[in-house]
């Protein structure tokens, strides 16, 4: 390895480290108890994490406390960077969506929407992707952000000391998986989107699925409704607290159900449509009490805009049957799948084209698949909403097979910056109520 | 792929001057002129304004993007020049001309002018790109975040990106600015810098959400922020040596043996990029 830089990051940390070091791990509980007394004059450093159940992965908190008053909040993060970016340099434009899908791995296909987005936007195929693939994926990507803002409810609710409120978020969530086990064959890191289109037409048997599991998750994300959101234990933990207002998330490029509970209706769907997002009917929901409260409230108004969409997508489907990959036999993937005796694979019509009738098909299809496709030099910045707030991929291409750079931009990773505005001058057991509220993945965060 | 040999990787809509050096970065590249972008088009994010002479930001060599390998094709020799749009030319279109029209008035009575501050304006995928002049760069986001009818408030990304052959601009720090004021314009900032002195003025004074994506771009390029409040590694470990996302950083792995083959590791694999 060779770099030409000499800067020293930080200088590591030293073994002489000044102050008292309390160590609370084992021990008698009233000898810890007397010493902390003891030493209660100073400022107490507390790491909350990088493993603590209610961190959402893991993520570092390093808390300064004055008594139970938190004095400096500081965030930690770097300990999920699995070097998905610097990965995608090495494989091909499809392959790429394997890795991006596990970085937020709430809300994979949203990653693989951002990419794909920006991969056909350097291509300059935007307009030529077929309807049908465009509506398969709006349809998924709004059932994951029921998944995600369940995930969030559910977790957040058991960082409250809500078990039930997780037991039900999980539960409603798993209606969402359903279909994306059926759809994609997985529950998560789908690789489902590619540019171009899908990987392959919805199976048989989707649209039932959905018209069955509809309402069964209408009739939960109700009950949970029921549950908490007019909760008066949950309200005196929520409300007024994690405050963060239109000017703070402004400066701080906070966007998503943060920004929207500040009373901004900033919505990518609406500002900046993709995948045919403005032939869609649905609102975009605002509370203004900037509060934690707020963000929840948001994100259940969100739901119920989710599955007005995947209703109106679900009929279309039903109605418009169609290619769901581009025409372009340069870039398109065969989206003709089948199940073979050992899994799922090419459909045998491609199979016998290749192997039994044509040698320049075989030829095509090797050099698509091993070699991939050339993207034009260039550079774009693609943006999905979502469910966190704006999920940016910044693609730069030098005309090869492969990414010359590939950056997302995670909306948790600015959301996050929020966590000393939010938590300084509060009460300890209200950062966990912030952080939650703020709905991070340390798997997007650190990527 | 097979039925017709792929062209040379150059943008369809040029006559390229191949073999072209890199334009120095202080001229303003003027336009060739080539094809008329006249018609009217109502939709103009679609419209593809003309621009002046590409940048090189690189060459490629072969045909199939293999080295080492004994290429026998013959093709093995051949060069071509890796071309990002360079100037653009009036009218850009959609917001565009707006937006730099804005910037022009209001770095009046600044330190900078807009013809010093913006080496280049280029107008890409619907996409407005000003490459700025590093020194000029807290003087831009501020007069983007705070003229009225500019008004970019968030730079929602800042990322790195590193081309080892453009010399004395290897590292290249790119800005995405959003502006929730004018419905979600859009401005993208590139600042070049070269390799032996990677000092980039920091933004956070204008936009301090761009605090942890600065020292992301350090982190991962080893571009130094002037003035940044803490400039410290975020992702990597504070004692971690180098900076990973650079092209000379390799990406590592291990082979792995399945079924008695001997898998290398990805950045060893045959290629064809």
């Amino acid at each position: 390895m060779s770099t030409s830089t000499h800067y020293q990051a930080t200088r590591g940390a030293g073994d002489a480290e000044e102050g008292y070091v309390l160590d609370s791990v084992g021990g008698d509980w009233d000898d810890i108890a007397r010493e902390a007394v003891e030493h209660s004059d100073e400022r107490i450093v507390v790491n909350m994490g990088p493993q603590h159940p209610s961190t959402h992965g893991v993520l570092r908190l390093i808390l300064e406390l004055d008594a139970e008053t938190v004095h400096d909040a500081r965030v930690g993060i770097g300990y999920l960077h699995t070097g998905i970016e610097k990965n995608m340099e090495f494989r091909t434009w499809t392959q790429g969506v394997t890795f991006c899908t596990r970085m937020d791995y709430l809300t994979p296909l949203f990653n693989e929407a951002a990419y794909v987005r920006g991969v056909e936007q350097l291509l300059g195929i935007t307009d030529q992707i077929p309807d049908r693939a465009n509506v398969i994926r709006v349809m998924m990507m709004e059932l994951n952000r029921i998944g995600s803002h369940l995930v969030c409810t559910g977790t957040g609710g058991m960082e409250l000391g809500a078990t039930t409120v997780m037991e039900f978020g999980f539960r409603e969530r798993e209606r969402t998986l359903r279909v994306f086990e059926l759809v994609t064959g997985l529950r998560m890191n789908h690789a489902y989107f590619r540019p171009g289109g899908v990987a392959q037409d919805i199976p048989p048997g989707t649209i039932d699925l959905l018209k069955e599991e509809l309402p069964l998750l209408k009739r939960g994300i109700r009950e949970l409704e029921a549950l908490i959101l007019e909760n008066p234990v949950l309200k005196g933990r929520m409300v007024d607290v994690g405050y963060l207002d239109l000017t703070g998330c402004m400066a701080l490029g906070v966007t998503g159900p943060m920004l929207k509970a500040t009373g901004l209706p900033h919505d990518l769907r609406k500002v900046d449509p993709y995948f045919g997002y403005e032939t869609y009917d649905f609102e975009v929901p605002v509370r203004d009490t900037c509060d934690a409260y707020g963000r929840l409230a948001v994100r259940f108004a969100e739901m119920w805009e989710s599955i007005k969409i995947v209703e109106q997508c679900m009929e279309r489907l039903e109605r418009n049957p169609g290619p769901v990959m581009v025409e372009d036999k340069k870039i398109a993937w065969p989206a003709q799948l089948a199940i073979g005796g050992d899994g799922m694979g090419n459909s045998l019509d491609h199979i016998r084209e290749i192997m039994g009738e044509s040698m320049e098909s075989l030829i095509h299809h090797f050099k698509l698949v091993t070699e991939g496709f050339r993207v034009p030099p260039g550079q774009v910045y693609s943006v999905v909403e979502s469910p966190k707030g704006e999920l940016g991929c910044h693609l730069v291409s030098t005309g090869g097979t492969r990414p010359h750079r590939a950056h997302f931009r995670d909306p948790g990773f600015n959301n996050l910056q929020t966590v000393a505005a939010m938590c300084e001058g509060a009460q300890v057991a209200d950062v966990i109520v912030a952080v939650a509220s703020v709905d991070p993945v340390l798997g997007g965060v650190d990527r | 792929m097979s039925d017709n040999p792929p062209a040379k990787d150059v943008p369809p809509h040029q006559d390229i001057p191949t073999g072209k050096d890199a334009p120095s970065s202080g001229d303003t590249p003027v336009s060739s002129g080539t094809t008329a972008a006249g018609d009217p088009s109502d939709n103009a994010l679609e419209a593809r304004p003309v621009t002046g002479d590409p940048t090189v930001v690189g060459t490629r060599h072969g045909m199939f993007g293999i080295a080492g390998s004994g290429d026998t094709s013959g093709y093995g020799g051949l060069v071509s020049p890796i071309l990002f749009p360079g100037q653009a030319e009036r009218p850009y279109g959609s917001y565009f001309d707006h937006v730099a029209d804005q910037l022009e008035q209001a770095l009046v009575g600044t330190s900078a002018s807009f013809q010093e501050a913006v080496e280049q304006t280029v107008v890409h995928h619907g996409e407005l790109t000003f490459h700025v002049r590093r020194e000029h760069l807290p003087v831009v986001a501020q007069a983007l975040r705070d003229h009225p009818k500019l008004r970019f408030e968030q730079c929602v990304s800042v990322s790195g990106v590193h081309y080892p052959s453009e010399t004395d601009r290897e590292l290249h720090v790119v800005y995405h600015l959003l502006s929730l004021t004018h419905a979600g314009r859009r401005v993208r900032l590139e600042v070049s810098v070269p390799d032996a002195d990677p000092h980039v003025p920091s933004v956070t004074a204008t936009y301090p959400g761009a605090n942890w994506h600065e020292r992301e771009t350090w982190d991962f390029f080893g571009v130094v922020f002037d003035d940044h409040p803490a400039l410290t590694r975020i992702m990597m470990p504070d004692d971690w040596p180098g900076h990973p996302q650079r092209k000379d950083y390799p990406l590592g792995g291990v082979p792995v043996e399945y079924k008695g083959a001997s898998i290398p590791p990805p950045d060893e694999r045959r290629s064809y990029n």
